[in-house]
C-alpha cells in the first residue's frame, strides 16, 4: 500500500515535469521578467523573439524552433531556479534572455558548467566582460560602461565643464557613473545614487533640488524601467528644462516615451541619449525588424527587443553553420563568434570576451511623422568601440 | 548647504511626510481600534493611484478623477471590509498576516491582469505643472504645495472628528476598550466598517496624489506600506496624533538624510567613504530611529504608557 | 507520537534516502534541486516555528538569519576560503550572536511592536549588504566553490548535498522534538500562555525568550550555509522581508508548534511555487487565496486539519 503511494508520488512528479524532447527541434530557453512592474521590459522582449521566430518561419535550418520562456520574477534567486529548471528538466540547447545583471551573474554558472550556450541579450556586467568571460557566453547586447562612456564623450565635446550625475544605487548604476566619469573631462559638481531594488525611491524632488542649486550646467541620470518616466515627469516639475539640459542613457526608450507622450511631458523633446542602436538606423535587418514590430504590435520595439531579436538570429546563424547538429557544438561557438548573421545594428564583429565590438551613436528625442516620440539618430560617437574589461578576460 | 535649499528640502520632506500620515492614519485606527494588522493597506493606496489615473485619461480631468476615486476607494474599503477583513478581526496577529500576506499578493496579481504590467502614468493640469516663487530664490513645484495643504487639511479634519465629534468619541472609546462600547449598545461593527473604508480612501488619496509625480505601478503600495508601519510603531499604535508626528518626523529625516548625509559625513570621513556610505546608512536611518526609539520607549512615542 | 506516526516518518526517510537514486535512474535531477531547496526551507521554518509557534514571538524579520548564513559560505569563498566546518562556524556564530544583539533590544517590546522590531533590523542588514560593493552590493556574490568537508565528503556532488541536507533537516526536527518536550520548552510554552504567571514564579523569562531566539537564529543560520552552499548565489533579496513573510506562510500552512508543520508547510509551499507558475503566469493570485483559506478556516495549518479529521472518524 504504501510502496504504492510512493510509486504514485514518484509518477506524479514525473508527470508534471515535461520529459526530454527529441532533437528535431532546436530549444531555446528564454529567461526575462514577466512579472511585477518590470515585465513591461520582458514582455517586450517576448514579442521581439516571437516576432524573430515568426520570421525565420519558426525553423532555425530544418529544426522547429521551440522557445520556451521562463520569468525571474526581477529577482536573482528565482532566475537562477529557472534556469535551473530549463537547463536539466527542459534539456534545452541554448539559454537567452537576462535582463539584470545580478540574475545573469547568478544564472550563469548553471548554464555554462552543463555546457549550453548562454546568449545575454541585455545584461552586461563587468565581470562576464573580464575575469568570468567563457567560450560558451555570448552577448548581442553591451557592455555597461560603453554606453556612458560615450555619453562621457559627448558632453566633453560639447564644452560642458560642470555635470550633475545621478543614477540608482547598484551595480549597473555605479558602472554607469563610473563610465561616464572615464570620458567625462570636466568636473563632477554632484552625484547622488538613489535607493534602488523592491521598494525603489520614485521621488526625486531632493536630488533635484540639489542637482539645480550645485551650480551645475548639465544633468546625467540613468534610470531604466519605471523610474525613467517618473524622473523624467519630476524634472519637468520642478522647472529644469530650460535651466539644466538632461543627458540619459537607457532612461528614455520605446518603454518610457509613449507614456510621457501620453502625460505630456514635453521637456523630454529635445533629450540627448546614447546607445548602440535607434529605431531609425538605417541596416537592411533594422528596417524589416522596426517595421515588423510596429505592424505587429502597434508600437516602436525597444533597444531590449532589438538585442532579443538579435539573440535568435545569432543562435540561428549558429544552428545553421552546423547544418542542424546540436552535438557540434565547436562549430556552433565558432560559428557565433564570426557573428555571421544579419543584425539590426549592422555588421559587427566579437571581442575576445563575446561581446560586441560596435558603434554608439547620439541620440536625440523627437517625434516622428506621425506624430509619435522615439529617438533618432543625430551622429556616431564611437566607431568600433570595445569594452576595457577584455583585458581581464583569458580565452 | 545654503538657506534655500534646506528651505526646499523641508518642503519636500513635510510632503512626504503627510502622504505618510494620509496612509498611517488608516492602518493605526485600524490596528489600534480592531486590532487588525493589515499588510494590504498599501494596496488601497495602489488602487488610489490607478482607479485615479484610468479616470483622468478617460475623462480627461483630473479634478473629477479624483473626486470619482476617492469615493470608488472607499467603497472597494467597505466591500473588503465585509467580505474578508470582518472575519479577520478574532484571530491572532499571525492569522492576520498570514491573510493580508495573501491579499497583497491577489491585489498585485489583479492589477496587472486589469491594466498590464507597465503601470500609468498621467499629465496634471497646466496650472498645477509650474513652479511657485516662495522666497527670493526659492522656488517650488505648485503641485507639491498642494499636495502638502490637502494633506494637512485631513490630517485636521481627522483631528477635528476624533476629538469633537460622537463618532470620533466612539473610536476614541473603542481604540482603548473594545468591549466596553460593544456593552453600551453601539453598532459596533458599522463602526469598524466605517473606519476601515475611511482608512482605505485616505490611503486612496495618498496614492492618487502621488500617481502623477511617480506613477501608478503595481506593488507601490507594498514599498511605502513599511515605511507607514514604521510611522504608526514609532508614533505608537492607535493614535491618530502619534501616526501625524511620527510622519512627519520620518518623512523629514527620510528626505534630509537624502539630501545631506554625504555632505555631513563628508566632515568625518574622506570623500570616497563618505560618498559610499551616505546613501546606505540614508536609506537605513528610519528603521534606526525606529530601533532607538523603541528601546526607551516600548509602545512608541505617542502610545499607552506601559503599565 | 502515535505507533502509526512512527511507521509514517520512517517511510517518509526511507523514501528520502531512496530519492537521489531514482532521480538518477529516471533522468530528473531537477527533481533532487527541488527537494533539496524544500528541506533548506524546512530548516528556516522549523526554526522560526520554535519562536512563532512555541513561544508566541512574531517575527516579521527571520530572513535575515537565511542572509547571514548565506554570506558566511559566500564571504570566505570570495578570499579562497572554502574550508566548510570554518564556514559554519562563522554562520552559527554570527547567526547567534546577532540573534542575541538584537534580541536584547526587540524583546523587550511585544506583540505588534516585536513584529515591526525584527523587520527594522531585518531591513537595516539587507541596506547594509546592499551597500558593500566589495561583495556585490543589490547584484549579490557568486559562489564559485561550495564547502570543503574533508572526510571525503564532496558537496560539488549534488547527490551528497541532498544527504547532507536531509541529515541536517532530521536533526533539526530532532532537536525541536526534544527541546520543546524538555523542562526548558515546557516553560517556554507556559510563558506563551502566561508570562506574568511564569515571572511571578520566579521564572526570569526574558532569559528564556532570548535564549530561545537565538537557538532559532543558529538554526535558521544553518538553514542559510546549506542555502548558500546549494544556490551558490547570495544576495541581500534573501533578507528581504517578504522572504520572511514566506516563512511565516510556511510554518502556518503545515501546522505551527508542531515539529512536522514546518517541513509540512514548506512542501506545500514550494509544491506551489514549483507547478502553479507551469500553468498560469497569474499564480501568485491562487497561492493568495491558499492564504487566505489558511488564515480563515485552517487554524492548525494541514496538520491541524489532519488531527480534527482523524478525531471526527474516530468519535
Amino acid at each position: 500500500m504504501i510502496k504504492n503511494l510512493i510509486c504514485g508520488a514518484f509518477a506524479l512528479l514525473v508527470c508534471a515535469l515535461p520529459g526530454t524532447s527529441l532533437a528535431e527541434s532546436v530549444k531555446i530557453g528564454f529567461v526575462t521578467t514577466l512579472t511585477t512592474g518590470a515585465a513591461v521590459i520582458g514582455n517586450d522582449m517576448r514579442d521581439a523573439v516571437n516576432l524573430a521566430v515568426e520570421n525565420l518561419n519558426g525553423k532555425m535550418g530544418d529544426l522547429d524552433i521551440e522557445v520556451i520562456f521562463a520569468d525571474d520574477g526581477f529577482k536573482p534567486e528565482t532566475g537562477k531556479q529557472v534556469t535551473d529548471k530549463l537547463v536539466k528538466s527542459d534539456d534545452v540547447d541554448f539559454v537567452a534572455g537576462y535582463i539584470w545583471s545580478h540574475v545573469l551573474l547568478a544564472s550563469q554558472k548553471s548554464v555554462l558548467n552543463a555546457d549550453k550556450f548562454l546568449v545575454s541579450a541585455n545584461a552586461g556586467p563587468s565581470q562576464l566582460a573580464g575575469k568570468l568571460c567563457h567560450r560558451d557566453f555570448f552577448s548581442t547586447s553591451w557592455q555597461n560602461d560603453q554606453t556612458p562612456m560615450a555619453m562621457g564623450a559627448v558632453l566633453s565635446q560639447r564644452g560642458v565643464s560642470k555635470l550633475y550625475v545621478m543614477a540608482p544605487n547598484y551595480a549597473a548604476g555605479k558602472n554607469m557613473v563610473a563610465g561616464v566619469e572615464r570620458t567625462f573631462e570636466g568636473e563632477i559638481v554632484g552625484k547622488d545614487l538613489t535607493k534602488w531594488g523592491k521598494d525603489a525611491q520614485l521621488d526625486f524632488s531632493a536630488e533635484l533640488a540639489k542637482a539645480k542649486a550645485s551650480g551645475a550646467e548639465a544633468l546625467f541620470v540613468f534610470y531604466p524601467g519605471k523610474a525613467g518616466g517618473a524622473f523624467m515627469k519630476q524634472y519637468e516639475q520642478a522647472g529644469l528644462a530650460d535651466k539644466l539640459p538632461l543627458y540619459t542613457v537607457f532612461t528614455v526608450d520605446a518603454i518610457s516615451l509613449p507614456k510621457l507622450q501620453q502625460a505630456n511631458m514635453k521637456a523630454v523633446l529635445g533629450s540627448l541619449t546614447t546607445g548602440f542602436w535607434g529605431p531609425g538606423l538605417k541596416t537592411p535587418q533594422n528596417a524589416r525588424f522596426v517595421e515588423g514590430f510596429l505592424n505587429k504590435y502597434g508600437r516602436y520595439p525597444s533597444f531590449y527587443a532589438a538585442q532579443s531579436y538579435d539573440s535568435i538570429f545569432l543562435i540561428n546563424s549558429a544552428v545553421e553553420a552546423v547544418g542542424g547538429d546540436l552535438q557540434d557544438r565547436d562549430g556552433m561557438r565558432a560559428a557565433m563568434e564570426k557573428a555571421d548573421f544579419p543584425s539590426v545594428r549592422g555588421s559587427f564583429s566579437y571581442g575576445a570576451n563575446h561581446f560586441p565590438i560596435q558603434n554608439f551613436y547620439l541620440l536625440e528625442v523627437v517625434a516622428d511623422r506621425d506624430g509619435n516620440w522615439t529617438t533618432e539618430i543625430r551622429s556616431t560617437v564611437f566607431e568600433n568601440h570595445q569594452d576595457t574589461y577584455v583585458a581581464d578576460c583569458r580565452l | 548647504m545654503d538657506g534655500a535649499l534646506i528651505m526646499i528640502q523641508v518642503l519636500n520632506g513635510l510632503q512626504l511626510g503627510v502622504l505618510l500620515f494620509l496612509l498611517a492614519a488608516g492602518l493605526t485606527l485600524v490596528f489600534g481600534i480592531m486590532d487588525f494588522i493589515n499588510l494590504a493597506h498599501g494596496a488601497f493606496y495602489m488602487l488610489g493611484a490607478f482607479i485615479c489615473a484610468t479616470l483622468a485619461l478617460w475623462l480627461d480631468s483630473f479634478l473629477l478623477a479624483v473626486l470619482l476615486a476617492v469615493p470608488i476607494t472607499f467603497g472597494i474599503g467597505v466591500v473588503v471590509e465585509l467580505g474578508i477583513a470582518r472575519q479577520l478581526y478574532q484571530a491572532d496577529h499571525l492569522e492576520q498576516i498570514l491573510a493580508t500576506f495573501g491579499l497583497i499578493l491577489i491585489a498585485d496579481t489583479l492589477v496587472q491582469m486589469i491594466w498590464g504590467p507597465e503601470g500609468l502614468t498621467f499629465a496634471l493640469p497646466e496650472i498645477l505643472n509650474g513652479q511657485v516663487r516662495l522666497f527670493r530664490d526659492v522656488d517650488f513645484p505648485v503641485y507639491r504645495i498642494l499636495i502638502i495643504s490637502v494633506g494637512l487639511l485631513v490630517a485636521l479634519a481627522l483631528y477635528l472628528v476624533v476629538s469633537h465629534t460622537r463618532i470620533g468619541m466612539l473610536i476614541r472609546a473603542g481604540a482603548s476598550n473594545r468591549r466596553m462600547v460593544e456593552a453600551l449598545g453601539v453598532d459596533i461593527r458599522m463602526l469598524f466598517t466605517l473606519v476601515f473604508a475611511a482608512g482605505a480612501a485616505m490611503a486612496g488619496l495618498a496614492g492618487l496624489m502621488i500617481a502623477p509625480i511617480t506613477e501608478a505601478s503595481i506593488g507601490m503600495g507594498n514599498e511605502i506600506l513599511i515605511v507607514a508601519f514604521v510611522v504608526i510603531v514609532i508614533g505608537g499604535i492607535g493614535s491618530v496624533q502619534g501616526a501625524f508626528f511620527g510622519a512627519i518626523l520620518v518623512g523629514l529625516i527620510d528626505t534630509l538624510g537624502r539630501s545631506f548625509l554625504d555632505d555631513l559625513l563628508g566632515l568625518f570621513l574622506s570623500h570616497q567613504a563618505a560618498e559610499t556610505s551616505a546613501p546606505a546608512i540614508s536609506a537605513m536611518l528610519i528603521y534606526i530611529l525606529m530601533a532607538v526609539i523603541l528601546t526607551f520607549r516600548p509602545k512608541g512615542l505617542f502610545g499607552p504608557r506601559t503599565s | 507520537m502515535t505507533k502509526r506516526g512512527w511507521w509514517f516518518a520512517g517511510v517518509m526517510v526511507l523514501g528520502a534516502l531512496l530519492l537521489p537514486f531514482w532521480a538518477e535512474y529516471a533522468r530528473e535531477p531537477f527533481v533532487l534541486d527541488v527537494i533539496i531547496r524544500l528541506m533548506i526551507l524546512a530548516i528556516a521554518a522549523s526554526s522560526l516555528n520554535l519562536i512563532l509557534g512555541y513561544s508566541g514571538m512574531v517575527s516579521l524579520g527571520h530572513a535575515v538569519f537565511i542572509g547571514i548564513g548565506a554570506y558566511a559560505v559566500g564571504i570566505p569563498a570570495y578570499y579562497d576560503l572554502n574550508n566548510g566546518w570554518l564556514q559554519l562556524a562563522v554562520a552559527l556564530g554570527v547567526s547567534g550572536l546577532f540573534g542575541l544583539l538584537t534580541g536584547l533590544i526587540c524583546l523587550r517590546t511585544r506583540g505588534a511592536y516585536f513584529i515591526m522590531i525584527t523587520l527594522a533590523f531585518a531591513q537595516m542588514m539587507y541596506f547594509i549588504f546592499v551597500s558593500i560593493e566589495e561583495y556585490g552590493g543589490d547584484d549579490g556574490l557568486v559562489i564559485y566553490a561550495r564547502s570543503e568537508m574533508g572526510l571525503g565528503v564532496d558537496l560539488n556532488d549534488n547527490n551528497q548535498l541532498y544527504f547532507l541536507v536531509l541529515i541536517c533537516l532530521l536533526a533539526v526536527m530532532i532537536l525541536v522534538h526534544r527541546l520543546t518536550r524538555s523542562d526548558f520548552g515546557q516553560v517556554i510554552k507556559s510563558i506563551k500562555i502566561n508570562e506574568v504567571r511564569m515571572q511571578a514564579l520566579g521564572y526570569s523569562t526574558f532569559r528564556y525568550r532570548l535564549v530561545c531566539y537565538v537557538i532559532s537564529a543558529m538554526i535558521c543560520g544553518l538553514a542559510g550555509w546549506l542555502l548558500g552552499n546549494f544556490t551558490g548565489f547570495i544576495s541581500p533579496e534573501m533578507m528581504d522581508w517578504t522572504r520572511s513573510g514566506e516563512l511565516i506562510a510556511m510554518v502556518l500552512l503545515g501546522g505551527a508548534a508542531t515539529v512536522v508543520g514546518p517541513l509540512l508547510g514548506a512542501s506545500i509551499f514550494i509544491g506551489v511555487e514549483t507547478l502553479l507558475p507551469e500553468v498560469t503566469l497569474y499564480w501568485h493570485l491562487y497561492l493568495g487565496i491558499l492564504l487566505i483559506i489558511v488564515a480563515k478556516f485552517g487554524r492548525g495549518g494541514l496538520l491541524g486539519w489532519w488531527t480534527q479529521w482523524l478525531r471526527g472518524t474516530r468519535s
